[in-house]
């Protein structure tokens, strides 16, 4: 194969597994810490993207358009886990799972109210609109290299608040041990509201971003969530750096799938999980 | 898992049944020109209330929560569709054991890599099994791809050369359906009250004990989780039957997600549960689907409020009410 | 029958969890038809003996000896059907059976197998007997209907009992039988124990001194994961290490 345009599908799937690891975090937090199974984390990737598309076309800017779902998208999630999620933390884990499977319902149909049942694409920003030279018929976008930058960026500021902030031991206490986290006198019901939130926000922000690289179109987050279970399953529920190992070698393998089994490149990534899940059955870091 | 039935709770299912099974003879006064559409929605209902049940051995019964249970579902469709000549009738005596035999090696292989895995592990593994058997069928030139295939001819039911029963009758094919799902939930019945059923049931409470006492809990999970994907085999034989079509979406996690609705909104290890949830959530949708365009949403409300309001399902509400009575005087 | 002088027996048993080792060369022999009580303070390694005993756990290093055949590493399941039954620390029933029904699936665990799938389990008429005469046995004759969930914690600790004898073993090894119980419930117990010591040959895990004096015939004291002493309880009782490391020192002591 072509070095340059191996490369490309590198940094593709690099760039693919960095922004999976953004909503596979909060993912594998949200069940480490409060044990709960969120269907519905897919939906606020989906709301991350719909509120940067209808926010660029209001406010001219993606940049701006991102800024503003980002809040937006905490916030709808501090607000479900403040009025819904607490009420079943005491209950079966499948109680949990209907309750997201029925967010997920009402988060789908309120995006068709909203914003329709079109599918949507978001020019790259101006400025970034540009590509890297590679040879002569090859090249690579400089807004493909920012998002893996700006991804990259942000797993190193959640590596630095989860190993040395005092919210980052709550964070590691919890995962390790839901049952400590009381135990140690920690606000629960604010490390809980927070981690949803939190988890909520970095979803959103990687729908925000992906929008000039991919379409907005409905059902987008049930793909999202599911390739993000199976990021999360193979890291290991609950470990950070499981879901970031986890997510580069889905984004890796997907990539790769597609250039090399066309025919079956959706079937390398379940492949790869239920090979990971056969050697090691409860992923590479739980 | 529950054993006993309340007498009073036996009698209404048993009135229900008896309702649901004399539609043919009501529904035409009551409904007329949409009589015909409505049975045969039922009939498809009661092939997703088998499916649910066969769902239910695994999740209500052995403490198996699988989310790829829908791919032994489309399967079962498929191996009718691609043992059907394109424009004759299949003989249902052969295609049928050969389909379920199919499926039950199917579900041996996929059950055997899979129960080494627990809790949310084996949820994902069944996920990532029955996501491989959805991209199987949409990425390979079998059988239609992406877009599905048809089966022309529906399968003859024969015995010494007189047809028993024509399922392309829609009459006949909702009383084949009924039959198959009470002949389910009778088997089913059967299977729990007989010594491995009461393994599998203690599985579901405290596997280790289980192991404890001398079984090898892996032995039984392999066995049930085969019947169970068996016996949704022969549910989606029957849908696609019913519908002439099979495609991908049959095999995929939606479909098992729904189910899992079913199983959960009806009332997890009680049997009939699962069935009330298939009925409950079709007919909701159905009737929501006619009120309004945005059907989706009052369906999410009426899930989470089930969830917060009905702890442990329809069945639950079912079996506090008729045991309160039954305690009464 | 055996021609070793033990029924059951270990050699130089040996358990490590990554670095931390739980049972460091252990040699105990268990003598047919006598009550063998194991005691130690915390953190000893008595549980994990019994987990190695009765393959809940693989053994590191060492020996078990079954009749002498070596059973090491047979898995939990296979172990129990030689004849070897156990009861847990922390009470480990079916809460949703009836007590009935916690006792028949053990005692159905003694069918060749148990993928029978037509035949209700209540029509096997052995296995039922074998059930109700072992809630007899253990006391709960009259209690064969409840729900174990909803019974009260020593009766519970009987259900406990009651299952392992329904396996019909051969030696019984009891984790901890009185933890957590009352006096009055401890009493009867120990009544239940003493009574089961001249049928069984008994394996006793137990904090209980008293206990422990009213029912063994041989003692075995741990420490540290390893055996301190074993012997007559007399001598064991009387002798100095012993004293000094476990029964001496009332403080100690737990």
């Amino acid at each position: 194969m072509d070095f340059w345009f191996f490369l490309i599908q590198l940094l593709n799937g690099v760039q693919y597994g960095l922004l999976l690891f953004l909503v596979a975090s909060g993912l594998t937090l949200i069940f480490g810490i409060m044990g709960i199974i969120n269907l519905a984390h897919g939906a606020f990737y989906m709301l991350g993207a719909y509120l940067a598309w209808w926010l660029a076309g209001v406010t001219g800017s993606l940049v701006a358009a991102v800024l503003l779902s980002l809040p937006i998208a905490a916030l709808v999630g501090y607000v479900i886990e403040a009025v819904l999620v607490r009420t079943l933390y005491k209950r079966d884990h499948l109680d949990q799972v209907l309750l997201t499977y029925g967010l997920i319902l009402i988060f789908n149909e309120a995006q068709r109210i909203f914003w329709g049942n079109d599918v949507h694409g978001v020019a790259v920003p101006q400025a970034l609109a540009w590509s890297f030279k590679l040879t002569e018929t090859l090249s690579y976008p400089a807004y493909r290299v920012v998002l893996s930058v700006v991804c990259g960026a942000l797993a190193l500021v959640m590596y630095f608040v989860i190993a040395k902030t005092r919210f980052g031991m709550w964070v590691r206490a919890g995962a390790s041990n839901r049952e400590m986290v009381a135990a140690l006198g920690i606000n629960v019901k604010l490390l809980f509201g927070l981690v949803f939130a939190i988890g909520a926000a970095l979803a959103g922000l990687a729908g925000a971003i992906s929008t000039p690289i991919t379409s907005v179109a409905p059902g987008m987050g049930d793909t999202v969530l599911i390739i993000c279970f199976v990021v999360v399953v193979i890291g290991g529920v609950g470990s950070v750096k499981g879901a970031f190992l986890g997510a580069l070698l889905i984004g890796l393998a997907d990539t790769f799938g597609k250039v090399f089994v066309p025919d079956f490149a959706s079937f390398t990534v379940y492949g790869v999980m239920a090979a990971v899940l056969l050697w090691k059955p409860r992923g590479l870091f739980a | 898992m529950i054993t006993h039935i309340p007498k009073r709770l036996a009698i209404l299912l048993l009135v229900l049944l008896v309702v649901l099974a004399l539609f043919p003879l009501w529904g035409k006064l009551v409904f007329a020109a949409k009589f015909t559409f409505l049975m045969q929605k039922l009939t498809g209902i009661m092939i997703l209330a088998i499916l649910a049940m066969s769902l239910d051995l695994l999740v209500g019964v052995a403490g198996l929560v699988s989310l790829g249970h829908a791919a032994f579902f489309g399967l079962g469709g498929y191996m009718l569709a691609l043992m059907s000549p394109q424009y004759d009738a299949a003989n249902l005596w052969l295609v049928l054991p050969a389909g379920l035999a199919g499926v039950a090696a199917a579900a041996l292989v996929v059950g055997f890599l899979s129960i080494r895995t627990s809790g949310i592990y084996f949820i994902m593994v069944t996920l990532a099994f029955g996501q491989m058997g959805f991209y199987f069928f949409n990425d390979s030139k079998l059988a239609g791809g992406s877009d599905g295939a048809y089966i022309y001819v529906k399968p003859t039911v024969e015995a010494f050369g007189t047809t028993l029963v024509n399922l392309d009758d829609k009459l006949s094919f909702f009383y084949v359906t009924l039959g198959v799902l009470v002949g389910v939930y009778a088997l089913l019945r059967v299977l729990l009250a007989s010594p491995f059923g009461r393994v599998i049931s203690a599985i579901g409470v405290n596997e280790y004990r289980v192991q404890g006492l001398g079984f090898n809990p892996m032995a039984y999970k392999l066995v049930a989780f085969t019947i169970a994907g068996t016996i949704a085999g022969l549910a989606g034989f029957l849908a696609a039957t019913q519908y002439g079509f099979v495609n991908p979406a049959m095999l995929g996690w939606h479909q098992s997600g729904h189910v899992l609705v079913m199983v959960i909104l009806g009332g997890m290890g009680t049997l009939f549960g699962p069935v009330l949830g298939a009925f409950v959530l079709e007919l909701a949708h159905f009737a929501f689907e006619s009120l309004t365009e945005h059907w989706l949403l009052p369906m999410g409300v009426m899930v989470i409020a089930i969830v917060l309001l009905l702890p442990k399902g329809l069945a639950g509400l079912l079996l506090k009410w008729t045991d309160r009575k039954e305690d009464g005087p | 029958m055996s021609h070793s002088e033990f029924i059951l027996e270990t050699r130089a048993l040996t358990k490590a969890f990554g670095g931390l080792v739980a049972n460091s060369s252990v040699s105990i022999g268990f003598r047919e038809h006598q009550a063998h009580a194991i005691i130690g303070p915390n953190g000893a390694g008595k549980s994990t003996f019994v987990n190695l005993l009765t393959g809940h756990l693989p053994p590191s290093a060492g020996e078990v000896l079954f009749k002498g055949a070596s059973i090491g590493g047979l898995p939990a399941h296979k172990v129990t059907r030689l004849g070897i039954g156990r009861s847990y620390q922390k009470t480990n029933i079916f809460p949703s059976f009836t007590c009935f029904e916690n006792c028949r699936l053990a005692a159905q665990s003694r069918l060749a197998t148990s993928m029978r799938f037509l035949r209700p389990a209540s029509s096997y008429k052995a296995v039922s007997e074998q059930a109700e005469a072992a809630l007899a046995s253990a006391g709960l004759a009259g209690r064969s209907g409840r729900v174990a969930g909803t019974m009260s914690y020593g009766e519970q600790r009987q259900l406990e009992i009651a299952m392992v004898l329904a396996t019909a073993p051969e030696v019984l090894v009891l984790d901890e039988p009185l933890a957590g119980m009352g006096r009055e419930e401890s009493e009867h117990m120990v009544t239940l124990l003493r009574d089961l010591a001249r049928r069984y040959t008994l394996i006793l895990i137990e904090h209980d001194m008293d206990a422990v004096f009213a029912i063994a015939d041989v003692l075995s004291v741990m420490v540290n994961g390893t055996l301190l002493e074993s012997g007559p309880v007399e001598r064991v009782r009387a002798s100095k290490a012993v004293q000094d490391a476990y029964l001496g020192d009332g403080a100690e002591a737990y």
